[in-house]
Parts: structure tokens; sequence; C-alpha cells
């Protein structure tokens, strides 16, 4: 690493040694850890999904058959639900920057967050184990009474799950807690930066809904062990019961994967308008809305599961409801847009991307929310492009735009924004090629989860799957310019893309103790009316300040 | 870790909080965060109870009268004295006696131990008549449809609480040594603190199990 | 924030207020025994968690002493207990209206489970799971037609070893 201009040596610097990074309580190495385990897991689960499209090329076999099909999709779902999405935004980036958001030298409970990465990736090998003992073919959501009956190695995937949700837990516990009792001298509420508030709402789910699904695990990991009956239809118990479990959990889990990206969207929308964020208590208000609504509308996924219709009517109402918060963030998105001096850096490209894309995915989602057209449209391609619109046009994208925002301040160094830029076309086109595809084959009654179809299909498949490559060819080339970036010579300011927010006030990249005075609360996160700030993209001799108070 | 800022500050005290008092009120909400996942984690069996309950309504009356209501009786009696002490645990630590302090918590550990010898009287009394949870079910003297879901839900919610209680049993020991090692004194007492409510908790869930399953069913 | 000496004021609450709330569980045990003793029908229920409500708000309030310490920390429980409480009901807005509307022709959930149909089993205690299957197989008059019933004719062996 090269020398700084500043005297003090970076949290990347020291303390040095394994050692130091095994054992680290540093919040910021700790995210830093979190960032490779989930982006080697975001690897697995796009490779599986490369393989899993080249095998639907055709509807004969090309690569295997139909039971590997069944175990890599299952693998595919559950791999980038709960090992890299979950995680990916609040445990990496989350980790990362709260503290420096809210001026704090740490989260509340270091050692807590230590231990919830080695949860982390104590749970992520109980669901690399179920690989080799016989893959599980349920589904990432582990329907009884299929997964209390099927011969694959259940348990050992859902014990992986159970683990892996006190990591979460863990993560959403230190969150609130450091939001609540550790903000900076003068930081109140409503000062906070819309991420803050994107990770508390996070949070707040991640520590509410979570013990549900650990104790629907533990009672299905009973039923296989003892037949205790809960589940199981021929026991007079209740299949569906698992399902209002399992979604109680999983809806919210949702929002856990998407409110975080929005509090990016929010920053970055900021900050590359160079204009105040329209309607901050709005936005703050609708992610606490957000939160609460998530937790009364799970059983939208449940229309056709034989739920009563009376409790689908009444999911279904509540469903609606979701939009209204959501929509608010949107318009303020785009009001802040309007008339705003807009740069097109590679995370504002995202963030644009984010925009147009969970459009798409939230209004799908509203339509699938009706009772009636989603009994036409459950469990078709449809379903799969509207929650890939979702998650990966909305969540991964704003994660794109985060990591590229960010990563100056993580490490110091600049990827190359020529290529940045090609690759986020080339993403945007393969992710559309790919999914708007499945909304026309789900329409027209392609179901999912289906190894083969009829021929009348193929040509949509195909298009698809030549989508997806596009879009792993593009993913590849991301590694490699943001693996080079580590050898670039030229180094970063401390604020390059000219915010407000307090990260950007330490040094790129942070000082162990995140900053070197005790910071104070000076301007607010979005001040852009009253503070002109110029970007110190590259640090020349001796590099430009930040801030300059009109 | 670092001690630059150790010197100015108690032992006790984190690097990254700036005064005991934030330190404290940190932990404080920690745990009630933690004791709310811990509400939310039994919750899924509250719930199922009640669809059963509501499901099954003779099979549950007729049921929970094959538990004893002495027996549990006895038990909700062990683990409100239990609270009791530690609570006082608490307060004597507050006013720096160390040593009743320990004795305090021996006895709550001696009580939870007790619970737990009832507890397994009741299992094994249950395991001897085949009055067992789904599939293992082989008792014939309950009228109603399916009393083997009264089982289920009764040996998976008593069988979690009595993992609570374990982990409670080690907790507290765990205080008691560090008592014993001097950690504490009436300015910091936190992990005390922590621990005590967690095992208001345990109990706050058993006050509701007993009458659930035993009384009412 | 506040300062250390300011605000680091813990109030030792006397010993005779811990007694006397010990007292009052027991006591509440005690009456919520006799209550369930006596035939109230309806009654039985509701006043067992009556009761139940009262002791878990004694231990709440002064052993956890969300009486006197900050707010948040009983927003936080009661806000945990709000949200079982959303969980349990919108649970049974499905599991209580199965069938109101469009009513169900044939049972999708085995009312009576299948292990009672064997009743070998229940003579020497012990079971082995062929039985069940061997009992699903001959008796097919609760076990209906539904997709979900189809489930649990394969269903029988949830351990799967």
């Amino acid at each position: 690493m090269s020398h700084d201009s500043t005297a003090a040596l970076s949290y990347l610097q020291e303390p040095k040694g394994l050692k130091s990074w095994l054992l680290t309580v540093d919040h910021k190495r700790i995210g830093i850890m979190y960032l490779c385990a989930i982006m080697f897991f975001f690897f697995v689960g796009g490779a599986l999904a490369v393989i899993l499209r080249t095998e639907l090329l055709r509807p004969e076999r090309i690569l295997m058959d139909a039971d590997t099909y069944n175990q890599f999709f299952t693998l595919h779902g559950a791999i980038m639900i709960f090992l890299f999405i979950i995680p990916s935004i609040p445990a990496a980036l989350g980790n990362f920057l709260l503290p420096l958001m809210v001026g704090a030298k740490d989260v509340a409970f270091p050692r807590l967050n230590l231990a919830s990465w080695y949860v982390y990736v104590f749970g992520a090998l109980f669901c690399l184990y179920s690989i080799i003992s016989g893959a599980v073919d349920t589904g990432w959501t582990f329907y009884a009474p299929y997964s209390t009956t099927t011969s694959t190695s259940v348990i050992s995937m859902t014990l992986g799950v159970f683990i892996l949700g006190f990591s979460s837990i863990f993560t959403g516990l230190n969150f609130i807690v450091t939001i609540h009792k550790l903000r900076m001298p003068g930081m109140t509420w409503f000062k906070m930066p819309l991420m803050v508030w994107g990770l508390y709402a996070t949070a707040i789910i991640q520590v509410l809904a979570t013990p549900v699904l650990a104790i629907t695990l533990v009672l299905l990991i009973m039923e296989r062990l003892m037949g205790v009956g809960i589940f199981d239809p021929a026991m007079g118990g209740d299949p569906v019961l698992f399902q209002h479990f399992f979604w109680f959990y999983s809806h919210p889990a949702v929002y856990i994967m998407i409110l975080p990206g929005m509090g990016i969207i929010s920053e970055v929308i900021s900050t590359f308008s160079h204009r105040k964020i329209f309607g901050y208590k709005a936005i703050a208000y609708s992610s606490l809305g957000i939160a609460f609504v998530s937790f009364l509308v799970w059983g939208h996924h449940m229309f056709t599961s034989g739920q009563s219709e009376i409790a689908a009517m009444i999911f279904s109402f509540l469903t609606f409801f979701v939009g209204i918060p959501s929509g608010i963030k949107v318009f303020n998105w785009v009001t802040t847009l309007y008339k705003g001096s807009i740069s097109l850096e590679t995370p504002m490209i995202y963030a644009l991307m984010f925009l147009f894309l969970f459009m798409i995915g939230g209004f799908t989602g509203i339509m699938l929310g009706a009772l009636a057209l989603d009994v036409h449209l459950h469990d078709t391609y449809f379903v799969v492009a509207h929650f890939h619109y979702v998650m990966m046009g909305g969540t991964v994208m704003a994660f794109l735009a985060g990591i590229h925002y960010w990563w100056p301040k993580m490490f110091g160094k600049m990827y190359s924004e020529r290529w940045a830029k090609v690759v986020a076309v080339i993403i945007f086109v393969g992710f559309n090629m790919t999914f708007f595809t499945q909304f026309i084959l789900g329409a027209k009654g392609m179901p999912r989860r289906y190894y083969t179809y009829l021929d009348q299909y193929q040509p949509l498949h195909g298009f698809s799957s030549v989508g997806a490559w596009v879009l792993g060819a593009g993913f590849m080339i991301m590694a490699v310019y943001f693996i080079a970036s580590f050898w670039s010579k030229r180094k970063v300011g401390d604020n390059p893309w000219g915010a407000l927010t307090a990260e950007w006030e330490t040094s790129s990249p942070p000082p162990q103790h995140n900053f070197l005075t005790d910071p104070v609360f000076k301007h607010g996160p979005y001040d852009y009316d009253k503070i002109a700030v110029v970007g110190d993209y590259y640090k020349q001799s001796g590099g430009t300040k930040m801030a300059e108070k009109i | 870790m670092s001690t630059t800022h150790a010197d100015a500050h108690p032992k006790f005290l984190q690097h990254h909080f700036g005064t005991a008092f934030q330190q404290q009120e940190s932990s404080k909400l920690g745990m009630w965060l933690f004791l709310l996942t811990e509400v939310l984690f039994f919750g899924g069996l509250f719930c199922a109870y009640a669809v059963f309950n509501a499901w099954y309504p003779e099979t549950f009356v007729n049921a929970h009268k094959a538990l004893s209501w002495q027996l549990g009786g006895l038990n909700t009696m062990v683990l409100i004295i239990s609270s009791v002490t530690v609570a006082l645990a608490i307060r004597s630590m507050q006013l720096g006696k160390k040593k009743l302090t320990f004795n305090l918590l021996a006895i709550t550990v001696l009580l939870a131990f007790v619970f737990l010898v009832i507890k397994y009287f009741e299992y094994s009394h249950k395991i001897h008549l085949g009055q067992l949870p789904g599939n293992l079910y082989t008792y014939t003297g309950i009228e109603g449809t399916n009393p083997h879901l009264f089982f289920s839900v009764y040996f998976m919610l008593t069988g979690l609480h009595g993992v609570h209680v374990v982990a409670g049993i080690i907790a507290i020991s765990w205080m008691m040594y560090r008592v014993h090692r001097g950690d504490f004194s009436a300015e910091y007492y936190t992990p005390i603190e922590m621990t005590g409510l967690y095992w208001h908790l345990v109990d706050l869930v058993w006050i509701f199990l007993f009458p659930m399953l035993y009384l009412i069913g | 924030m506040t300062t250390h000496s300011e605000e680091h004021k813990t109030h030792i609450l006397p010993l005779s207020l811990y007694l006397n709330v010990g007292a009052a569980l027991l006591t509440l045990t005690v009456l919520t025994v006799v209550v369930a003793r006596m035939d109230l029908g309806v009654w039985n229920a509701i006043l067992a968690m009556v009761i139940a409500v009262s002791k878990a708000s004694l231990v709440a309030l002064f052993f956890m002493h969300l009486k006197y310490d900050n707010k948040l920390y009983a927003v936080v429980f009661v806000g945990s207990l709000a949200f079982l409480g959303l969980f349990i009901i919108l649970s049974m807005a499905d599991t209580e209206t199965r069938g109101d509307l469009d009513p169900i022709r044939e049972n999708p959930i085995v009312r009576e489970a299948i292990i009672y149909r064997d009743s070998t089993r229940f003579t020497n205690g012990h079971e082995t799971s062929e039985l069940d299957t061997a009992g699903a197989a001959t008796d097919s008059a609760d076990v209906v037609s539904d997709s979900t019933a189809t489930h649990s004719t394969d269903s029988q062996t949830p351990d799967g070893h």
C-alpha cells in the first residue's frame, strides 16, 4: 500500500498480519470480510444461474438430468437469498459505513459483530455440506410436506439457514443500538443520512422476523427427526401453516433486501444531482412504513396454496399498501433529479437503472398482489421475472451503485470509470434480455422450476439464456476492473464525489478508529443548497480539501 | 484493543463508548432487542398452539388433564422464586454486597436445577405412558381427535423452554464466577443485569405456558 | 450525550418491593390454579390468560425495571408482543375461515391422523412406521382425493430414514 499524505495509517495497513484480520473487532474490516464472503457466494450463485439458463436453452437435456436441475435451482435460490442478498448491503456495506456515517468509532457491540461473521461462515459451511451430502431439491422455500419427505439432505441445509439467521439477527441488533446510542453529538434523528434510516428499518425487520424463520426451521427439522406432525396433513397438522410461518419471515426478508438498497439510492441520487434530497422526512418515514407493512402482507405468496379465500382477500388488500411508501420514495427521488445538476458517474448510472428496473419490478408486484390475476400467474415465469426485477434489478443494482460509490472510500483506489460505464450498459442490456423475456414467457403460461418445456417456448427461452450469458460476461469484466484497481497508481481524494455525509470527512481509506478527532455534527447530509462541495476525484499533490463553505 | 482512551476511563469502559452510562444503556437496549427475538422465537410455537387449540378444542381440553397441574404449579412457584432471587442479586450488587450477590445467584441456579428435576419426572412419566409427540404417540386414554398434536406442541414448547433454562444456568454460573473473580462493583454490574433480564424472560414464558398447557389446554 | 455524573444514577428499589411483588406472583399462581379447578366454561380460559398477563406485567414492570427504565425498552418489549399478535391473528384469519366462502368439497386435512387407524400400535407402547403405511393404504375413507391428501398418503414416514 502506498504512503498517504496524511500521517495516520489506514485500517487496511495496521495492525498487520492474518491474525489481526481474523480476530479483528473493527467494523470496517468485518465489513470487508463480509464483502469477500458474499462476493464468493454471488459468484457461486451466479455460475449456477448461468448453468441453469444454459440447460434451458433447449427443451431437451443439454448439461444435466432433471434431478440435478432441481438441485441446481434450489441451490441457486438458497445461496443467492440467504448467503448473498440478505447479508449483501447490511452486513457488508452497512457494517463498513454505518459507524462512519453516524460518526461513531465502531458499532455498539464489536465482538458480537465479529461473531456474526463467524456464525455466517459456519452456517454457510452447513449449506455447502448439504451439496455434497445429497443436494436439496425442495426449492429455497423448503415447503412441507415435500421437504419433510424428500430423501435429500434437508436437515443440513435448513440447519445452515437456521445458523445464518443468527448472523442476521446479530447484525440487526448491533445496528439498532448503534443508531440509537452512538450518533455523534448534534446528529439528531432527522439529520441522519437516509442510508442510516434504510439500515435502521432493515435492522428492525431482521430482529423481528428472523426468529420466526428459526422456529420454523426447528419445527421442520423436528418433523423430519421425530414426525411431530405439526406441518403434516396426514397427522392432522397443516402444511399451509408452514407457509404462514415461512412467509412471516420471508416476506419481510424481501424488504431486508430492498430497504438498504433504497438507502443507497437516496445517497447516490442526491450526491450526483448536487441537490438537497427532496422530501427527506417522507423518505425516512416511508422506510419505517415499508418495514411495518411488510409484516402484514405475507399471505400474498399463498393465494393458491389452499389458504382460505377470506384470508387471501385480506392479504391482497393489504398488499396494495406496500405501493404507497414505495411510491413516495420513487417520487421523491425523481423530484430530487428534477433541475439538479446531474453528473453521470458510474454509481449514478446504476442508481438510474435501479429506478427504471425497480419500477417495473414494483408494478408487476402490484399486479401479482391482485388476487384474481395471481391465480392465473402464480408459479409461472412471470413471478420469476417479477422478483428478479426487484431483487436483481432493485437490490443488486443498488448494491452495485453502492460498491462503485464507496469503493474509493473503502480502498482508497479508483476503478476504471470507462470500463465501469461499459459494463453498466452490458449489465443493463443482459438483465433486460434475460428477465423481460420471462414476463412474456410467464404470461404465455410457462411454469417456473420446470426442467423442460413445450417447443413453442423455445425462442423466448433461448433469448433469455443468451441474455444470461451477456449478464455473466458483464460481471466477469466487473470483477477484473475492481481487482485491477488495487494496482492503480493514482490516489483518490477523501471526497471524490463531493458528497456531504460524514464518511467522506475522514481519509480514504479511513484510519483504524474512523476519525482522528472526535467528529461533531457540522452540516446536514444533503445541504447542497448551503455548501458548495468540490469533489477531489484524484488527489493531486497535496490534494484539494472538501467542503468550502460559502 | 486500543488503550489510548482507556487511561481517562474506568477499566470496564470500552473504547468506542464515551461514558459508562452510554455503554450501560447500549447493553440494555441490545438485551431488550434480544428478548424481542426470543419472544418471536417462541411465538411460532404459540401460533401453532393457537391454531390447533382452535381446530381441536375438545382434544386440548381432554389432553391437558394428562398433565399434572400440581407439578406444573410447583414449577411455576420455583421459577417465580428464582426470579425474585436473581432480582435481589442485582440489587445487592447495586449496593456493593458481593458475597450476598454470589449467594443469591447460587440459589437461583439451584432453583433452576429443581425446575429441571421436576420437569424430568414429568417427562419420564409421559415417555413411559407413550404420551409423546406425533409419530411416537401410543397412548390410548385421551378422547378426541389427534391428541398427539397436543403433545407435539407440549414437548416442543416445554423442550424449547427447557433449553433456555439450561442456557440460563450456564449464564448465571458464569456470572457467579465473575462475581467471585471481582469483575463487578456497585458502579459496574451490567452483565449481571443482562443475565437477570434473560432469566426473567424465561420466567415470563413459563408464566404463559403453565395456564396454556396445564390449566386450560 | 449526557455526562456521566448527571444521568448515571441507579435507583435502588427497596427490598420490600421485590418481596411484595414476589408474594403477589405466588398468590396469583395459587389463584389461577383455584380458578382453573372450577368449571366456568369459556371464562376459564379468559381468566387464566388475564391472570397470566397480570403476572407477566408484574415481572416486566418491577423485576425487569420497565417501570423505571428508559421507555424505549418498554416500546421494544410491547412491540414484540404486538408483532407476535399480528402473526397469530393473521395466520388464524386463514386457519379459522377455510371453506367459509367456497366450501371445501373434499376435506384437505385428515381430521383423524393415520396413526390412529392402526390399533396394534397402541397395545405394547411401541410402533413402527411401516404400520402407518399399511393403515393408510387399507382405509381411505377419511383421506380424500384432494391434492393435499395425495401428498399425505405418501408422507407418513416424515423421518425419511
